[in-house]
C-alpha cells in the first residue's frame, strides 16, 4: 500500500467535482441551523456518524470486491431516500470516475455509480485496501462540507482546519468500523440515516438560487 | 517569427511550400535535421464527432451573457449549437437566454460552481464536461458548444481540457486601463472582445489607448471592438467562430 497514493486519492484538489457540493451544509445554513464554528462542528460530527459511516462502509466493500459494484449501488439507493441526494452522489461518482480513469486502469462500473462505490473501485485499482478506501470516504465527508462552510459562513479557515484536525481521530475510528464490514452482505452493511440531511437536500433542490449543487 | 512559420490569413496552416529550400549543410556541421516547416507543431483540434467548444470568460458585467445571446441569434440557424452557463446563481444566465428567446431550454445547461467560478472552468472541470456530454447525448451531434464562465476577475482562464478556444470579454466601462493590466485572460485568450464601445464617450474611455495596450499585451492574437447595442449579431465574433467551425469541418 502506498501512503502517497492514498493522499492523491483523498486530496481535496482532486478534480472530482467536490468543490460544487456542500454536503448538505448550504441547506442547513439557509435554514439557520448552522451559523458558527460550533454548529459546523456538530454538523460534521453528525454527518460522520451517519452518512459518513455508510459511505465509508460501502467504499470499503467496493474496494474489497469491485465486481459487486452494481449490488452495492443498489444498497446505497436503498439507504438514500432523498432523490436529490441520490442524484448528487451519482454526479460526484461520475466525476470521480472521470478523474480515476485518468489515473488508473479501472474495471467497468457503469456511467454514474454512487460516489462511495466509485471511491472503493478507484482505491482497489490504485492498489489500496478497504481500510484506506474507508478513511478516504470518511475524510472526504468532513473536508468537503468544511470547505463549503468557509465559503458560506466566511469562517476563519484556520479555525475550520483546527476543527478538521480534532475530527481526524473520529474519522479513523469510523473508517475502522466501516472496514470491518467490508465482507458483509450488502443488506448487513451500515444503514445510519440523517433525516434532516434528506429533508434539507429536497428543499435545496427546489431553490431557484443556490451556490452549491447539493 | 521565421517566415516559414507565418500563418496565412484565415488561420489555416500552410502546406510545405514548393519554393521552400532547406539551407545547405557544410562539411563541418554535425548531422542534424529540421522540422518540416509545413507541419504545425501544435496539437490540432481534435477531429471527429465532438463539437467545437468555445469558452467565454471575463469580469462580472462585461457582457458575456449578452454576447452569448448575440452569438445564438447570429449562429443558431446555421450551426447546431448549445450553451453551458456557470453563473453563481444557477439559472440566472439560462433564464436570460430563454427570456430573450434565442435558444430553446433543452439546448442550455446550467452548472453550479460552489462559489468558485474559476475552479469550475480551470481546476476541476468535471461538472462542465458532464454538462457538455449530456447536451451531446440528448441533442445528438453538435457543431458548437459555448461555455460561459461565471463573472470572475482578470486571472480567470479556461482549461484546455474543457475548451478548444477561449474568448475573454472586457468592457470600456471597466476603465480603459484594463488591457494594460493584463492577466492571463487579456494576454492569452484566443480572442479579446472589448465590449460596450458605445459607452466610451460617456465614461471617458479612450479606445485608441485600449487598442494600443491590447496589441502590446497580446502580440499577434486578435482583438475586436464590439457594441451589442449597435451590432446585435456580434458580427466580428460570429465571423471568428464561423472560421473555426469551418476549419474543423462538420460534426459527425
Amino acid at each position: 500500500m502506498s501512503l502517497a497514493t492514498l493522499l492523491v486519492l483523498a486530496d481535496g484538489r482532486l478534480p472530482a467535482g467536490g468543490h460544487a457540493h456542500s454536503g448538505g451544509l448550504e441547506a442547513q445554513v439557509s435554514a439557520g441551523r448552522v451559523r458558527d464554528l460550533d454548529d459546523v462542528a456538530a454538523f460534521l460530527r453528525g454527518k460522520l456518524a451517519t452518512s459518513g459511516l455508510v459511505a465509508a462502509a460501502f467504499a470499503a466493500a467496493a474496494c474489497r470486491r469491485p465486481g459487486r459494484w452494481a449490488e452495492l449501488d443498489g444498497g446505497l439507493d436503498a439507504r438514500t431516500p432523498s432523490p436529490a441526494l441520490r442524484k448528487a452522489s451519482r454526479a460526484q461518482g461520475r466525476a470521480l470516475l472521470r478523474a480515476g480513469r485518468a489515473m488508473w486502469a479501472l474495471p467497468p462500473i457503469g456511467r454514474e455509480p454512487h460516489q462511495p462505490t466509485a471511491l472503493g473501485v478507484l482505491a482497489h485499482a490504485a492498489g489500496l485496501g478497504p481500510e484506506e478506501a474507508a478513511v478516504a470516504a470518511a475524510h472526504g465527508t468532513t473536508t468537503g462540507a468544511a470547505s463549503a462552510a468557509v465559503r458560506l459562513l466566511a469562517l476563519d479557515p484556520y479555525a475550520v482546519h483546527a476543527l478538521l484536525a480534532r475530527l481526524a481521530p473520529a474519522c479513523d475510528r469510523i473508517a475502522g468500523e466501516a472496514a470491518r464490514h467490508a465482507d458483509d452482505a450488502v443488506n448487513d452493511l451500515p444503514a445510519a440515516g440523517a433525516p434532516l440531511l434528506d429533508i434539507g437536500a429536497e428543499h435545496h433542490a427546489t431553490w431557484e438560487v443556490r451556490l452549491f449543487a447539493s | 517569427m521565421h517566415p516559414d512559420h507565418a500563418t496565412p490569413a484565415g488561420g489555416a496552416w500552410p502546406r510545405p511550400s514548393e519554393n521552400y529550400v532547406p539551407h545547405a549543410h557544410g562539411p563541418d556541421e554535425p548531422p542534424h535535421t529540421h522540422p518540416d516547416p509545413g507541419v504545425d507543431p501544435h496539437q490540432a483540434l481534435a477531429a471527429g464527432p465532438r463539437a467545437l467548444r468555445v469558452g467565454i470568460g471575463g469580469p462580472v458585467g462585461s457582457g458575456k451573457t449578452a454576447l452569448v445571446a448575440a452569438l445564438c441569434r447570429a449562429l443558431g440557424e446555421e450551426l447546431r449549437l448549445a450553451v453551458v452557463t456557470n453563473d453563481i446563481y444557477t439559472t440566472e444566465d439560462a433564464d436570460f437566454l430563454l427570456r430573450n428567446g434565442v435558444l430553446p431550454a433543452e439546448r442550455i445547461r446550467a452548472v453550479e460552481t460552489g462559489c468558485c467560478p474559476h475552479t469550475a472552468i480551470r481546476d476541476d472541470i468535471s461538472a462542465n464536461l458532464d454538462a457538455v456530454e449530456d447536451l451531446e447525448a440528448t441533442l445528438g451531434p453538435l457543431d458548437l458548444v459555448l461555455v460561459e464562465s461565471g463573472g470572475d476577475n482578470l486571472t480567470a482562464t479556461f482549461s484546455k481540457g474543457l475548451i478548444d478556444r477561449q474568448i475573454f470579454v472586457v468592457d470600456v466601462a471597466g476603465g480603459d486601463k484594463v488591457p494594460r493590466k493584463g492577466g492571463p485572460g487579456v494576454t492569452a485568450a484566443d480572442l479579446l472582445v472589448i465590449n460596450k464601445t458605445d459607452l466610451a464617450p460617456l465614461v471617458g474611455a479612450d479606445l485608441a489607448v485600449m487598442d494600443r495596450d491590447a496589441k502590446e499585451r497580446r502580440g499577434e492574437l486578435p482583438t475586436v471592438f464590439l457594441s451589442l447595442v449597435e451590432d446585435r449579431a456580434a458580427t466580428p465574433v460570429a465571423e471568428w467562430i464561423r472560421i473555426l467551425v469551418g476549419v474543423r469541418g462538420p460534426a459527425g
